[in-house]
């Protein structure tokens, strides 16, 4: 069974339809990317799995319906979803943010949970915690926003373009981290990606949207050598 | 000579505390304007009410069901954290999507509902509040400072700080801040954002409690009795900044001792023109900081 299945999924917003019937599966341990070009869908779909936009269609996380489930409701399943624009609480401290990622977990373990995956992961956020994270750059932001759905252990994270507006470097080391984390921890990770030539590069299966479906599918190996993608996304 | 200065000096001092005290009414009233402001972004008009509805609670509890004040002053503390949730999460919550016109007419619907339930319930004289510290004064070094006021400034400060604490120590206090500052990331994080607004405006409610629990005894209890004070509330919260805590305590602070001092030594300055006259300076201090003193700049890079 796949631990995110979505079959004929709509969403909208207010009149205008943005999703005509998306159908995508995520396994356990496997990292996903979803391209495509702009308004095709891609953070629709990632907004219909957390409950951020109104949606239709059968979604099944585990195999547990959550079609109908507010926001906070399928966070609490352990879905981690970093959306556009990051989401950081900007008057908030940096350490402020990383508990907020925790805000979900109980028990003794955390805390040390929490300093260990900044310490290991995320140097300079151990340093830097008293910091008011709106005064971070935007890639420190989109670092933070990954070690914050990182600390609340999801089991399924789900990334929105986290290369948009990001120099190359801090781009690689975002996908670095992400990469470590699937091979040594099997995180489950549904990425989306304007940047197909990285996305491909991380991922191990991948969906193609145009205008609200899938319009291709298959290994991110396959693709890259899919020659209709190879001249819409990848550009050579 | 030397009689006329120490004789003046302990007067002040005595002006001070007693406006200290007022203050400190004032700012508990505005904190929890403030607290639902930052919440949910709405002007709460009956908060002064509901505080009175409460301390009519109060009230009742020691007169007519034989409680002693303390007791009596942490239930109510209770039923008005509860009486909040119970308004956000059954009326306010209907008007989320509604414009601000419409809310603040449903908390003007508050105030007057609150207004004539107790008058209602409790009939509109005025009545004599017993508080728990006497008026007799004590002295320290000359000066005889009320026993009440220096008991009306510890109790609300105590307060206030214990919810400073709440917000900035705890786990939940936290998420409150988060969820509004961004109730949208803190849903994805696994944030119930409306049980925190629920949650906030029934702290508000007994803040509010407080502060009119410790004017009554001053200023009798009737269901008018917060009016005066809403309307010092309101000009400490927006002197202090709308948005900042420490701004409305401060606020209301220097209300309650510039009013005070105003009457006692500016001669032309009744008890008809402190109020006037106040708002005359606040209008002048809105004029050169109209963010207020405590206006925060937010910085924040894009």
């Amino acid at each position: 069974m796949p631990l995110l299945e979505l079959s004929d999924v709509t969403a909208r917003y207010g009149p205008s339809q943005a999703l005509h019937g998306v159908s995508l599966t995520v396994d356990e341990g496997e990292v996903v990317a979803i391209l495509g070009a702009n308004g095709a869908g891609k953070t629709t779909t990632l907004r219909a799995v957390s409950g951020t936009v109104s949606r239709a269609g059968r979604l099944l996380l585990d195999g547990k319906d959550i079609s109908r489930r507010s926001a906070e409701g399928v966070a609490r399943l352990g879905v981690g979803h970093v959306p556009e624009g990051r989401g950081i609480l900007t008057e908030l401290t940096v350490w402020e943010n990383m508990r907020m990622g925790a805000y979900l977990r109980r028990g003794r373990a955390v805390r040390a949970d929490l300093e260990r995956i900044a310490s290991e992961h995320f140097p300079w956020i151990d340093r830097r915690r008293g910091q008011q994270a709106g005064t971070l750059s935007g890639g420190e932001q989109q670092m933070l926003a990954l070690a914050r759905a990182l600390v609340g252990r999801p089991r399924l994270l789900m990334l929105d373009e986290p290369s948009l507006g990001l120099a190359p470097m801090v781009v690689q080391e975002l996908f670095r981290v992400v990469r470590r984390l699937n091979e040594e921890e099997g995180l489950t990770v549904l990425v989306v990606e304007q940047n197909a030539n990285i996305a491909l590069e991380a991922s191990t299966r991948a969906y193609v949207l145009e205008v609200g479906r899938v319009a291709v599918e298959g290994s991110s190996e396959d693709l890259r050598r899919h020659e209709g993608v190879r001249r819409s996304y990848l550009g050579y | 000579m030397g009689m006329l200065v120490a004789f003046a000096w302990s007067e002040f001092f005595q002006q001070v505390v007693f406006g200290l005290a007022q203050g400190a009414v004032y700012g508990s009233l505005g904190l929890a304007i403030v607290l639902i402001y930052r919440t949910t972004r709405i002007v709460n008009f009956a908060q002064g009410e509901m505080a009175m509805f409460t301390t009519f609670i109060c009230w009742s509890l020691t007169t007519n069901h034989g409680m002693s004040f303390w007791p009596a002053f942490f239930v109510t503390l209770g039923i008005a954290f509860l009486l909040g949730v119970g308004i956000e999460r059954v009326v306010i919550r209907q008007f989320e999507h509604a414009s601000h016109l419409t809310v603040i007419l449903v908390t003007i619907a508050l105030f007057v509902i609150f207004n004539g339930l107790a008058g209602w319930i409790w009939s509109p004289e005025q009545r004599a509040f017993l508080g728990p510290f006497s008026a007799k004064p004590f002295n320290i070094g000359g000066v005889a400072i009320s026993r009440q006021d220096v008991g009306v400034i510890v109790v609300t400060l105590m307060s206030v700080i214990l919810l400073w604490a709440f917000f900035r120590f705890t786990k939940l206090g936290l998420a409150m801040r988060a969820a509004a500052i961004g109730p949208d990331p803190s849903r994805l994080l696994g944030v119930r954002v409306g049980w925190m607004y629920a949650l906030g405006w029934g702290f508000a409610a007994a803040l509010g409690a407080v502060s009119g629990m410790m004017v009554a005894p001053i200023v009798f209890l009737s269901p008018t009795m917060m009016q005066a004070v809403l309307i010092y509330a309101f000009a400490a919260a927006v002197l202090g900044g709308i948005e900042s805590p420490v701004g409305a305590m401060v606020g209301g602070l220097m209300l309650g001792v510039g009013t005070t001092l105003l009457g006692a030594y500016v001669d032309f300055v009744t008890g008809e023109l402190e109020l006037p006259v106040a708002f005359t300076v606040l209008v002048l201090v809105l004029l050169f900081r109209p963010a207020g003193l405590f206006g925060r700049v937010v910085v924040r890079r894009v």
